[in-house]
């Protein structure tokens, strides 16, 4: 029987645990990975390419649709692009939504991240927890924006709407009523800012479930501790952001070193790695759902006390209300040029970058002083992340290699944009 | 020109950080580095690119600049830069028309392009590095000199990063990266033929995909389902309307 060194192993792009569809082509040596190739682009969309042919507006929801479990953050990246060439003044309330929503869909993707990284690693129950705490976070999507997902909730200038004065309820339904309805509707009596304190308070505890799931788990950490090292060296060279590379002991985050938004204002810790492998990562991106929820915690005081304006009354940006609409002859024209040419965004150029879930995403944004993008470039963090593949993880197991993809955090939606 | 209330704290004093660094790097380079101008608090350089190499490598290293991570990596192609669909200068008797046959972009060859244009060449790449050390970011553009083969030496040895960037470069504006240990198609389609984001390049594509019963198997055809048209027309208007604007509200906002 003549000997076989090495063999060629297809990953994907139909396998559960490739995060969508990563092809990934392992050269093998038995059980060890000797080459890792990953075949991206079969979600490829040219988003880029459409927003070339639209208005500027017209682009936010597909921004959703690029890392679809924080839709809202790669919002906030292309709006504050365009806000950046047109000079646009955006009012405080609306920076603190934008701010609160940031979070709240921080909390969104790492509550996601933590179940799908478990299920990769044989834990099932993380994940039916943690979709608990995501239904109530859509619900808070759905109740700004009217949808679960992909809200196109900031506009440049503002947000679309300020947030709702009711919650919506839940109806009954043969599945909930009488006494079941009246609890899962208790939280929802008041306001959509009331709902969401409900939610900063229990949530801490809830964390504390999945840490007890799987912080001390003797499984999780066999299959995570030293696993999928990146040294700070690496991850810099890599051009790691985010989760990845505070794992690796660089204290580096956007919303401090570089704050938009209301970052500035409000109090909250950067959580620092030391070891940089998979457990680590885990750890980062559990406490950063910890200092999220402080965060929203503030942005709903703020909010509570501070009712006002949510979008610039720049009428070639925004559109005027309906009441001054039926007044005023000039808001009609806004409205109707508003919406059937868009705006002009001067010639130039800009890059704006936030600190998303995943790491930074950013948006390079050049204008030739059209109604419609020039070029738009969107710098996914996931994108970037998956490029180091090959050099993290030669010469593990076949199994490392899926621990390594899941604390990668992934999300084919933008890494094939 | 610009002031945001979003941006406010981050760039507090950020326009005359920004100059400063312009022209520290404007004293380290001299005729190395092109204009570097800062717009919005960022920096701007244009880079020849036969000194690509040597003003990256003197970047990352030196001490003064040390930008340790390079963000983002893309090409541009600037065919119809600056150039309308919708022509709003004076009175016409085509309607609606003319967006939809007029001069768009991808409906006239780079020689035949509007001469208003500052552009020296076609295809550009864009590089925004980033300095944890001194917490600043810098973009840099290097204009490819051929525009029927353009080209630039790789980055690879300096930032591995840049693999992948490259090679999406590559595959969407067939930028030809020298020395580059894999440059592969990335984003698109196994047997694709064409670079998409070329503004040359039809946004529905060159062919489109069925099932065919009788091969039994995925067939390649020329796109014959989808109509190009044009539903909002590109227009630029370089007038006062959003200063014209700002009074307006304030006109309305002392009114009431």
């Amino acid at each position: 029987m003549p000997e076989i060194r090495s063999y060629t192993m297809n990953f994907g792009p139909q396998h559960p645990a490739a995060h969508g569809v990563l092809r990934l082509v392992l050269e093998m040596d038995g059980e060890t990975v000797l080459r890792a190739d990953p075949h991206i682009g079969l979600l490829h969309r040219a988003t880029e390419k459409l927003a070339e042919s639209k208005p500027f507006n017209q682009t936010i929801g597909y921004m959703d649709r690029l890392d679809y479990v924080s839709m809202m953050c790669n919002e906030h990246a292309y709006v504050r692009a365009i806000e950046n060439l047109l000079g646009v003044d955006v009012p405080d309330r609306a920076l603190w939504i934008r701010t609160m929503f940031d979070e709240i869909t921080r909390i969104l993707n790492h509550l996601m991240w933590i179940g799908t990284a478990a299920l990769d690693l044989g834990a099932m129950a993380v994940f039916l927890y943690a979709f608990r705490e995501r239904e109530e976070l859509m619900d808070c999507y759905e109740a700004v924006s009217g949808t679960r997902m992909h809200a196109t909730y900031y506009r440049p200038g503002g947000v679309y709407r300020d947030l709702p004065e009711q919650m919506p309820k839940y109806r009954e339904s043969p599945w909930h009523k009488d006494k079941d309805l009246a609890r899962i509707n208790s939280a929802r009596e008041g306001s959509l800012l009331e709902f969401i304190e409900y939610f900063t308070e229990i949530f801490p505890k809830r964390i504390d479930e999945y840490e007890e799931l799987l912080t001390g788990n003797r499984i999780w950490k066999q299959r995570t501790v030293d696993i999928g090292v990146v040294s700070p060296e690496q991850a810099l060279a890599w051009g790691m952001s985010g989760p990845m590379l505070r794992a690796s002991g660089i204290e580096w985050d956007l919303r401090k070193k570089q704050p938009y938004a209301k970052y500035a204002e409000v109090d909250f810790d950067i959580a620092v790695g030391t070891a940089g492998d998979c457990y680590d990562r885990y750890l980062v991106r559990v406490e950063e759902m910890r200092q999220a929820n402080r965060i929203v915690r503030q942005c709903v005081d703020w909010l509570k006390a501070n009712p006002g304006p949510v979008m610039a009354r720049n009428y070639k940006v925004a559109p005027p209300s309906r009441e001054e609409m039926k007044n005023s002859m000039e808001a009609l024209i806004h409205h109707f040029k508003l919406f059937s040419e868009g705006y002009c965004v001067p010639a130039g150029e800009t890059y704006a970058a936030v600190e998303a879930p995943k790491g930074e995403f950013g948006c390079y944004l050049i204008s030739d002083g059209a109604n419609k993008p020039f070029r738009l470039k969107c710098r996914a963090p996931s994108f970037v992340h998956l490029s180091s593949m090959d050099e993290i993880v030669r010469g593990h197991m076949l199994a490392d290699v899926v621990a390594m993809i899941s604390t990668y955090d992934v999300v084919f939606g933008e890494v094939d944009r | 020109m610009k002031s945001m209330t979003d941006n406010s704290v981050a760039t507090h004093g950020a326009d005359e950080a920004a100059d400063a660094f312009a022209a520290a790097l404007a004293a380290r380079f001299g005729a190395k580095l092109g204009r570097a101008v800062a717009e919005h608090g960022e920096v701007t350089a244009e880079v020849p690119p036969e000194c690509w190499l040597e003003v990256m490598a003197a970047l990352r290293d030196e001490a003064e600049f040390r930008f340790e991570q390079l963000i983002d990596l893309c090409g541009v192609d600037y065919l119809s830069f600056g150039q309308a669909e919708w022509d709003t200068t004076d009175v016409t008797a085509e309607g609606f028309s003319r967006g939809v046959e007029g001069d768009g972009p991808g409906r006239f060859a780079w020689a035949n392009r509007p001469r208003n244009v500052d552009i020296p060449h076609r295809f550009a790449v864009v590089v925004h590095l980033l300095s944890l050390t001194h917490n600043r970011r810098l973009r840099l553009r290097a204009y490819c000199g051929d525009d029927e083969l353009p080209s630039l030496p790789t980055l690879t040895a300096l930032w591995p990063s840049v693999t992948w960037f490259e090679r999406e470069a590559f595959d969407l504006f067939g930028i030809i990266f020298e020395g580059h240990p894999d440059l592969r198609r990335i984003l698109t389609d196994y047997g694709f033929v064409g670079h998409p984001f070329r503004k040359d390049f039809p946004l529905i594509g060159n062919v489109e995909v069925r099932y065919d019963p009788e091969k039994q198997r995925v067939v390649y055809e020329p796109v014959s389902s989808v109509e190009p048209r044009v539903l909002v027309p590109r227009t630029i208007r370089d007038d006062s309307r959003y200063e014209q604007a700002s009074i307006e509200r304030k006109q309305l906002e002392d009114g009431h």
